[in-house]
Formats: structure tokens, C-alpha cells, sequence
């Protein structure tokens, strides 16, 4: 009973070959994407993963005129590609503000939503310059990356340098590079601790929390009792997942223990006491004021499960404050937000955030690309932007602006704020691995691993990424 | 199935003749194999020899300076990168924990839809609806049933069925999150394993059974003596697709964990080096070490096979 004879077998082994090296190819394909491709590979698995939060709906407000019509108009029939916000009330704004633009001038652009996390952006962008491609025009820019793509963008300063005098100058400084003015500053970013104003009265605390003791006690008051309720009510959320957010959290942890800012004068001081302490701090945070699950959550997780109302205290950037205000949001109206804790002796800290945009030098049709983003850093552009989705204007006259004011109450006091830049400026280009060496190894904090062994690797890292 | 090129089918003829008429049949094979032969090369050998090159240097993107040769350095720091060690751990037992289970509730489904039943062609297309779902749309939708707080799971678990007290973090806790991913893995490709053994239990001809039945034998008799060594070249064939496959798992990883240090896969890890760093030079290396590792894997299986046979 011979059903499979001499030359059977060696067809087996033959197919078994052939697959073997189909299955290489395939696997090699998986990682490394034409340099050509100019989708952005991360966006169909990132983006679109959180669900709206009650009390999410569209802009009503009209978006401002487009001031430099008569300019832009020129350009008339011209087609853009812009790298836009991907999700929330950033991604409804471009929308409404790209529709005036197209209306009031004539050019056409295409939104593309860039990947919403930040290191897979700096990798699409770094692959669009590598194969010098002409399929991006206008791009959002973390402020960290400026010095990184300088060599790949317009120099703006001819058109855009005297509109640039009225932005804060310590952005305009961070944007020009080798006397380039690389990109415009578009908003600024802090991060905030939000509190539930109503619990706090509910649980007698008359202020939020001013150290990281105080937070704890409050969040677990506040935890325990609104259980009895809702058993999954969170004292306190923020950004555990392993990426750049983490970065931008552990940073403030740490730098409000005194434990410097991962780099501090070239050198690399990550891995001391403060920063062991306040790792071993939000480590115990995880399973008890933190579900575990604060360490899969990015900036709209926490958004959605605090607006929800389900979360007494959150760490967030500035954005989540008009989303909480929204016409159905339940907890509008019942919140704060205000300078992060402390430890006694030390400053709150707050990671700077905010984007920038700016134009590709491989555009082919750049004078469209500059009157768009004229129009949309315009002071016109971010009263809208300050009071349609609370992104903090980089211009200080729109900042001091009545109605600018009554929306971003917290500004009042963010003088108490000690902001901490990432160390992008010791990194350059090698920031992504510096960072991804940081935000991986406070993963593994989390996750239970001791701070101070972690800490030791992490300088290892980071030491190995710059040499 | 004896095919009138092999040359033992020839031997009886003139020598001479043969000799020149054979050489003049293996040139033309190769003239029509050639086409092939410089595609295969071109889209997987120069991608290989390429991959091997660039794991002997330093080549980064975005640094506008040439890549300089460095030995075996990528090397030895991936001796002692821990976490790359931790990546190989984590694909070596996920790979032995899925494919086993695969092959093994694999073999039953197919048994199932291998035997007469009403309806038996609607069932076998369906049973390969999680096979047909693209991996990263499969992997975000389970996230979300898997989410703490609005997932469908914990849902089910705590207030349907109160068999829980508490929420489940099913992404985010290190002690679940591995059997979550897992859970995804074997839902999602069962089916083909299925598909595969349906496949080869269908080659095995119905008249050995119906011997059996007159010798006598009883069903379990029936199966370990005729249906699974009759079996076992569709099995290795899955085995191998289903390994290979495994060993160089992303998308639901990606999508699961992102960059979570301790569920970084072989091939996320690659992926963060090559794309997130743009570290090529020791990605590639990193590339090459999975090719190695898989090519391993497969020795043993085609090893093992080839005992069986003598």
C-alpha cells in the first residue's frame, strides 16, 4: 500500500522548499515598504481605534474667512496633500477649516489623516524624504522633530517671517534651524491634571490636589465610594500605553521628583533617585487608583472613560477641556483642570507638547502649500482653533483675547507650570530610539519590573542609540 | 503516475541517441524554466543577499551619510540585546502553543465537515469566515470586545453572567494578555488548518475503510491505523505553513500591543527597528536571526518526516 512513491516525496519536499523561501519574501515584504509608497503603512492599523465619547459632535461654529484669499486665489486649481490631525476634535477641525479654504480660494486638498501615533508619523515622514516624494505638501510637525527634518523643508522665512514675529518666540527659536525657518507654530501643549469638581465637593476636598500623595488619597476616597455605584469608576487615568504619550507622562513624573529630564546638559542622567521614586510611584498607581488597563490607554481612552464619567482625576493635554465642554458630554461643566502634582519641594511639570506645520521641499506646488499654511496659523485660524477645541494659541495676543480667555481658564494659572521639553535637542535624529529605550523601559515598570534595574538598562539604551 | 521524462523510462533505449536527444530536452527546460528562474531570483534571492549585506553594516535612514561596513557587530550586540532574546522567547512559545492547538482542534473540524451531513457545503464555507477577515481588522475588533471597560467580553463575564467580579484588562494585564492573543490567533487560522487536513483526508480512498469495517476494526482502530498515517504529508504540509507563519507573527501583535516591550514579537521587534529607529543595519540582522531560527524549524520538521519515511 505505496500512495506516496519516490517522486511524490521529493514533490513534498520540493513544495515545502519553494514555500520556505515564498514565505521569506513575504516576511522581509512585511517590514520594509518600498521606500516609494506613499500611504501612510501605520494609518489602517492606528487610527480609528477609539470609539466617540458621549458628548462628542461635530463643529458648529463657523470657521474665520480665509484672510490671504486674494493671494491664495492665485494658485486656484493647484491640489494639496496635506498630513492632517487623524482623530478627534483636531481631525473635525481641519475638516471645516480645509472646506473654508477650498471654498474661499479655489485650490483643492486632500486630508490625509497622519498616523495617530507620533514615532509611526516620524516614520512615514522620514520614508515621504528618503524617496524625496512629491505626494506630500503641507505636514504637522511634533516639536521635536524640526531640527530632525530641517534639511527636507521650506525655508519660510521669506513668505511667512514677519507673520511669524507675532508667535512666542521660544517656538519660533525651536522651529528655526540653522537660521531656516522650517515650520510655523500652530498650538502649544502642556500636559494638565483634570479633576472632577463635583466628586471633589461630594468627598469634601475644597482644591484639587497639589502633591502626588494628596492625588493618591483623594483618587482612592473618591474610587471606593463611587464604586459602591459603578464598579468600574477609576480614580485616576492617563497615558500607559508603550508610546511616545508614555514619554511625555513619565517625563512629568519625573521631573516634579526632581529627577531631571532624561538628558540634562548632554548628558545622560535618566537612571537617579527622583526618577526611581517616581516610577516606583506610578508603578503602584496600576491596579489600585489605575486599572490595569491604564497601561493600554492613549490620550483618547483616558478621554473617553473620564468624560464618560467614569474617572475622578486624568492626566491630558489641553484638548480634552472643550471636549469635555461639549453641548452632550456628561461631565460638562463639572470639571477642572489644572498644573499636575508635585512632590513637596518641587515644581509641577508639564511636557511640551504641540505641532507645527510646515511645507516639503519635494512639493510641486509650494506657494499653494504656504498660503495654506498662512491661513491656518492666521491669528483668526487659532481664535477658532483656542475656542472650538481648546488648542492653546501660539500667538500671545490671541492668548490674552476675551473670549480666548473665558475658554482656557486653566491658562490663568499654568505660570505655576515648570515646562519640560523632551531632549530632542541632545537626541537630533535619533530621538525616536532615545524615546522608544525611555517609554519601553517605564512599560516595563509598569508591568512590575524593579525601577532601578530598568533605569540602568534604559541609560544602556539610550547610550548605545546616540554613540 | 509515471511520467515519460524521467530518465529511468528511457534507460532501455540506445545509448547514443538517448544521451544527445536528453541533453537536447534539458537545454530547452532550462530556456523555459529561465523566465522563472530570473523572477525568483530577482524578488527573492537579491532581497535575501541584500538583507545579508546590510546586516554587516550600519545603514540608518535620514542621516544623509553612507553606510559603513562593521563586521559582525550587529551581532554581537544582538547577543546580548535582552530584549531581542525576550522577542524569541515569546514567538518560540506562542508558535508551540497555537500551532498545536490549531492542528489539534484543526483535525476535528475537519472530520466534522469530512463526513456526510445535511448542509455539510454551507458549513464548509462558513467555518472559513474568521480565515477570510483581514488580520488587522480581526485584531482591532477583538481589542474591542476585549476592552475593560465597554468591551463585550467583561460585559458577558461580570454583569450577564456574574462570573467575574471585576472588569478584565484582557490587552493590558501581563498575566492575561499572551492567552488573549493567542485566543485570536487559533480563532483566526483553524480554519485553514481544517481546510488543509480536509484536503488530505479526502485523498485517502473510501474502500480501505470499508476493508476495515470487514476485518472488523473499531472506529478508533479505523482512525489511528488508517487516517492519520494516511494523513501525515497533509499534516506536514500544514505544519510547516502554520509554523512559518507563526514564527513571523505582526499584525495582531502590532495592533494588540504596539510597542509593549514584553509582547514584542520577532517580527515586531524587526518591524520598531527597521521602520520606527530606521536602523537598518541591525534590523537587518534581526532579519537575518529569524530567517535562520524559521530555517531551523524546518529542518526539523523535514527531518522528522524523512525518519518516518525510511
Amino acid at each position: 500500500m505505496d500512495l506516496t512513491p519516490q517522486h511524490d516525496l521529493r514533490a513534498w519536499r520540493a513544495t515545502a522548499l519553494l514555500l520556505f523561501v515564498v514565505g521569506l519574501c513575504a516576511c522581509r515584504g512585511d517590514k520594509s515598504p518600498p521606500a516609494g509608497d506613499s500611504r501612510p503603512p501605520a494609518a489602517a492599523t492606528t487610527a480609528a481605534a477609539v470609539a466617540e465619547a458621549p458628548g462628542d459632535s461635530a463643529i458648529k461654529a463657523q470657521p474665520p474667512a480665509v484672510s490671504n484669499a486674494a493671494e491664495a486665489k492665485k494658485y486656484a486649481g493647484s491640489k494639496l496633500k496635506y498630513y492632517s490631525e487623524p482623530v478627534g476634535v483636531g481631525a473635525e477641525l481641519d475638516r471645516v477649516m480645509i472646506k473654508q479654504f477650498q471654498q474661499d480660494t479655489g485650490v483643492e486638498v486632500t486630508i490625509i489623516p497622519r498616523p495617530k501615533d507620533a514615532t509611526e508619523t516620524y516614520a512615514v515622514y522620514q520614508r515621504l524624504f528618503q524617496a524625496q516624494s512629491g505626494d506630500v505638501d503641507v505636514l504637522m510637525l511634533d516639536v521635536i522633530w524640526p531640527g530632525a527634518f530641517a534639511q527636507n523643508l521650506v525655508d519660510l522665512n521669506e513668505k511667512l517671517g514677519e507673520a511669524a514675529k507675532q508667535h512666542i518666540e521660544s517656538i519660533v527659536r525651536n522651529n528655526t534651524v540653522d537660521g531656516k525657518l522650517v515650520a510655523m507654530p500652530w498650538f502649544t501643549d502642556f500636559g494638565l491634571l483634570y479633576h472632577r469638581t463635583d466628586l471633589l465637593e461630594k468627598y469634601g476636598y475644597k482644591k484639587p490636589p497639589e502633591t502626588w500623595d494628596e492625588l493618591e488619597q483623594m483618587a482612592k476616597k473618591i474610587q471606593d465610594g463611587e464604586r459602591a455605584s459603578n464598579p468600574n469608576f477609576l480614580g485616576f487615568v492617563w497615558q500607559g500605553k508603550a508610546y511616545e504619550g508614555l514619554t511625555c507622562n513619565a517625563l512629568e513624573w519625573i521631573a516634579s521628583h526632581g529627577g531631571g529630564a532624561i538628558i540634562d546638559d548632554g548628558k545622560i542622567t535618566v537612571n537617579n533617585p527622583g526618577a526611581q521614586k517616581a516610577l516606583a510611584r506610578a508603578k503602584g498607581w496600576v491596579g489600585s487608583i489605575s486599572s490595569a488597563g491604564v497601561t493600554s490607554y492613549e490620550e483618547e481612552d483616558a478621554r473617553n472613560t473620564f468624560q464618560g464619567g467614569n474617572a475622578a482625576f486624568m492626566r491630558n493635554w489641553p484638548y480634552a477641556y472643550a471636549a469635555g465642554n461639549a453641548e452632550k458630554s456628561p461631565i460638562k461643566g463639572k470639571f477642572g483642570a489644572g498644573p499636575l502634582p508635585h512632590e513637596p519641594g518641587q515644581k509641577s511639570a508639564g511636557t511640551v507638547g504641540g505641532w507645527q506645520l510646515a511645507v516639503s521641499k519635494f512639493s510641486p506646488n509650494k506657494d499653494a502649500a504656504i498660503e495654506l499654511v498662512r491661513y491656518m496659523t492666521s491669528p483668526e485660524a487659532q481664535k477658532f482653533r483656542a475656542t472650538a477645541g481648546s488648542f492653546i494659541p501660539t500667538i500671545p495676543s490671541v492668548q490674552q483675547d476675551p473670549e480666548v480667555v473665558k475658554s482656557l481658564p486653566f491658562l490663568a494659572n499654568a505660570k505655576d507650570i515648570t515646562l519640560v521639553p523632551r531632549p530632542s535637542n541632545s537626541t537630533g535624529a535619533r530621538y525616536n530610539e532615545a524615546s522608544i529605550a525611555f517609554f519601553q523601559g517605564v512599560s516595563q515598570v509598569l508591568q512590575g519590573k524593579e525601577p532601578k534595574e530598568v533605569l540602568g538598562q534604559v541609560e544602556q539604551r539610550i547610550t548605545r542609540a546616540l554613540r | 503516475m509515471s511520467t515519460p521524462e524521467n530518465p529511468e523510462a528511457t534507460s532501455a533505449a540506445p545509448r547514443a541517441a538517448s544521451a544527445s536527444f536528453e541533453k537536447r530536452r534539458q537545454r530547452r527546460a532550462w530556456l523555459f524554466l529561465l523566465p522563472t528562474l530570473v523572477v525568483v531570483a530577482f524578488v527573492a534571492l537579491y532581497p535575501l543577499a541584500e538583507t545579508f549585506y546590510l546586516s554587516f553594516t550600519n545603514a540608518r535612514l535620514g542621516t544623509g551619510e553612507p553606510a559603513r561596513f562593521v563586521g559582525v557587530q550587529n551581532y554581537v550586540d544582538l547577543a546580548q540585546d535582552s530584549y531581542f532574546h525576550d522577542a524569541v522567547l515569546l514567538t518560540v512559545f506562542f508558535t508551540v502553543v497555537t500551532v498545536l492547538s490549531e492542528l489539534t482542534l484543526g483535525l476535528g473540524v475537519a472530520l466534522v465537515v469530512n463526513s456526510q451531513f445535511k448542509g455539510r457545503s454551507a458549513v464548509r464555507a462558513a467555518m472559513l469566515i474568521p480565515w477570510a477577515i483581514p488580520t488587522v481588522i480581526s485584531a482591532q475588533m477583538w481589542k474591542w470586545m476585549y476592552n475593560d471597560v465597554y468591551g463585550v467580553f467583561n460585559d458577558l463575564l461580570v454583569n450577564r453572567l456574574g462570573v467575574l467580579e471585576r472588569n478584565i484588562a484582557f490587552v493590558a494585564d501581563p498575566d492575561v494578555s499572551f492567552w488573549a492573543v493567542a485566543v485570536i490567533d487559533i480563532w483566526k487560522t483553524t480554519p485553514f488548518m481544517a481546510l488543509l487536513l480536509l484536503a488530505g483526508l479526502q485523498l485517502i480512498p473510501s474502500d480501505l475503510y470499508e476493508a476495515a469495517r470487514v476485518d472488523g476494526a473499531t472506529a478508533l482502530q479505523q482512525f489511528t491505523r488508517i487516517t492519520l498515517p494516511l494523513l501525515k504529508p497533509s499534516m506536514l504540509v500544514a505544519l510547516i505553513f502554520r509554523t512559518l507563519d507563526a514564527l513571523r507573527v505582526f499584525d495582531v501583535f502590532f495592533v494588540m500591543f504596539g510597542n509593549r516591550p514584553d509582547m514584542q514579537t520577532m517580527a515586531t521587534y524587526a518591524q520598531q527597528t527597521l521602520v520606527s529607529i530606521s536602523n537598518i543595519g541591525y534590523g537587518s540582522a534581526i532579519s537575518v536571526a529569524l530567517f535562520l531560527i524559521i530555517a531551523v524549524f524546518i529542518m526539523i520538521y523535514l527531518a522528522v518526516f524523512r525518519t518516518e519515511e525510511a
